[in-house]
């Protein structure tokens, strides 16, 4: 988003309105939760909505500002807890990781993908980027019959990352919840336990690598 | 039989036992990968570290002693057996949600019991080219972690011949099949060798995603319920 043209907009800096007093005093006692997705397929943020109803009785404890809920791109205010799904890949990706850091008291890896770059990191162990580029653009099967080969490239389009990085090893993450994706009890878990103040348990039943 | 001491709690063990085994006979699990009950030790991957009378040696390797102390639980032994395992997820490419020996994969069961969520190593990446050369079995070489098990283990029937082997070394070195004598294994001993590979490298061809999630080896049974079975720490 550093390259942007004179006429972008994005969702986060569209005016929203103001919250009702009682909601807006109401949600400020509350702790602030936030997740959003960089190189990776969702399927982590999803597993946040599979907490099912245990989700009800969170909301007396938190409020979620960033989430397939409420499809902004940047965080509007700090919160304590960001979980972040899928790998560094592209630039977009790094800037966003940042701004997750730098707003966010505890940062969480979540998924094998933010974890270890999970299935888009093969490109890491197999081949340069420009051959990977070429084989998903330029000569790809699915490509448009008519007119020419090309591999995308505009102001508007996130600079692709040499390779597919761990969020470790870009910021400092505080936690990881392994899985692809991990199930709703593992993010339950681990949120009940940060707003109790336990140290985080991940029992040997509810980690999972697949 | 003999007398020690694991965890600061007296045990007794057989004369001649071995240490992984004395250890779950009594409830206490220690992880293992490259050993194999029965098997003569191969001592290669080191994750069954432990402390023995003050030393920290692979227990596999121990036969035990009579007034032997060991440490299994201690947090600085824990650790180094936890790193040993991430240091096998850095070096690699264990990509556990497409392989189809998750769930069935030690590596992995050794990787929850030990409580790794990530490897405090870099992740390598390495290239690795896999071999389908074979015409029952394949190679997918990424998940090697070159325990030797099929090395020692699996052997032309007739003439006792290796049939798999390690060509080069440190970041070179991969897990070779000799396709002559891997031609001419019966369909038994091919599963054997798939069943014995502690990861999902050696597969056998045609067959995968043949246990649905939930009833996979290790999800109906833990890597420390099969240790230590039949005790009360089950």
């Amino acid at each position: 988003m550093s390259e942007r043209t004179p006429e972008a907009e994005y969702s986060h800096e569209l005016p929203r309105l103001a919250l009702d007093e009682n909601t807006r005093r109401q949600r400020g006692e509350k702790i602030k939760v936030s997740m959003i997705g960089l190189c990776g397929c969702w399927g982590c943020s999803l597993s946040l909505l599979d907490v099912d109803e245990r989700i009800l009785e969170l909301l007396d404890h938190i409020t979620i500002l960033r989430s397939s809920f409420t499809d902004i791109k940047r965080i509007p205010e700090r919160c304590t807890i960001g979980f972040i799904e899928g790998g560094v890949a592209n630039e977009e990706n790094f800037e966003t990781l940042q701004h997750y850091r730098e707003n966010c008291d505890v940062l969480i890896s979540v998924g094998a993908c933010a974890i270890w770059g999970g299935v888009p990191a093969m490109r890491n162990a197999r081949t340069e980027l420009e051959d990977c580029l070429r084989e998903a653009y330029a000569d790809s099967v699915t490509r448009p019959g008519e007119g020419p080969s090309l591999i995308p490239l505009h102001d508007e389009l996130p600079r692709i990352a040499d390779r597919v990085y761990p969020c470790h090893e870009v910021v400092k993450m505080d936690y990881f919840i392994p899985g692809c994706p991990p199930d709703g009890d593992a993010i339950f878990r681990v949120l009940n336990d940060l707003l109790n103040g336990r140290p985080i348990d991940l029992p040997t039943s509810i980690n999972r690598y697949d | 039989m003999i007398k020690l001491v694991i965890d600061g709690k007296p045990v007794e063990a057989e004369e001649g036992a071995n240490l992984v085994e004395a250890a779950g006979e009594n409830g206490v699990y220690i992880p293992t990968l490259c050993y194999l009950k029965g098997e003569p030790c191969i001592g290669t991957c080191r994750v069954c570290s432990v402390r023995v009378n003050g030393n920290v040696t692979a227990a596999c390797s121990v036969t035990v002693d009579d007034g032997m102390e060991v440490d299994v639980d201690e947090p600085e032994v824990a650790d180094m057996r936890r790193a040993l395992v991430e240091a096998l997820f850095a070096e690699g490419n264990h990509n556990c949600p497409s392989c189809e020996k998750s769930g069935r994969c030690e590596l992995q069961a050794v990787g929850y019991e030990t409580g790794m969520v990530v490897s405090r190593f870099p992740y390598r990446y390495p290239p690795r080219d896999r071999d389908v050369g074979a015409r029952h079995l394949w190679l997918e070489r990424d998940r090697c972690i070159f325990c030797q098990r099929c090395v020692e283990h699996i052997r032309d029937r007739t003439s006792g011949h290796k049939i798999f082997s390690i060509n080069g070394r440190g970041s070179r070195a991969r897990i070779e099949i000799d396709v002559e004598l891997a031609d001419q294994m019966p369909p038994e001993q091919v599963r054997e060798a798939m069943d014995i590979c502690p990861v999902g490298c050696i597969l056998e061809k045609r067959v995968g995603f043949d246990v649905p999630m939930g009833q996979r080896k290790f999800e109906v049974q833990t890597h420390r319920e099969r240790a230590t079975e039949g005790t009360s720490n089950e």
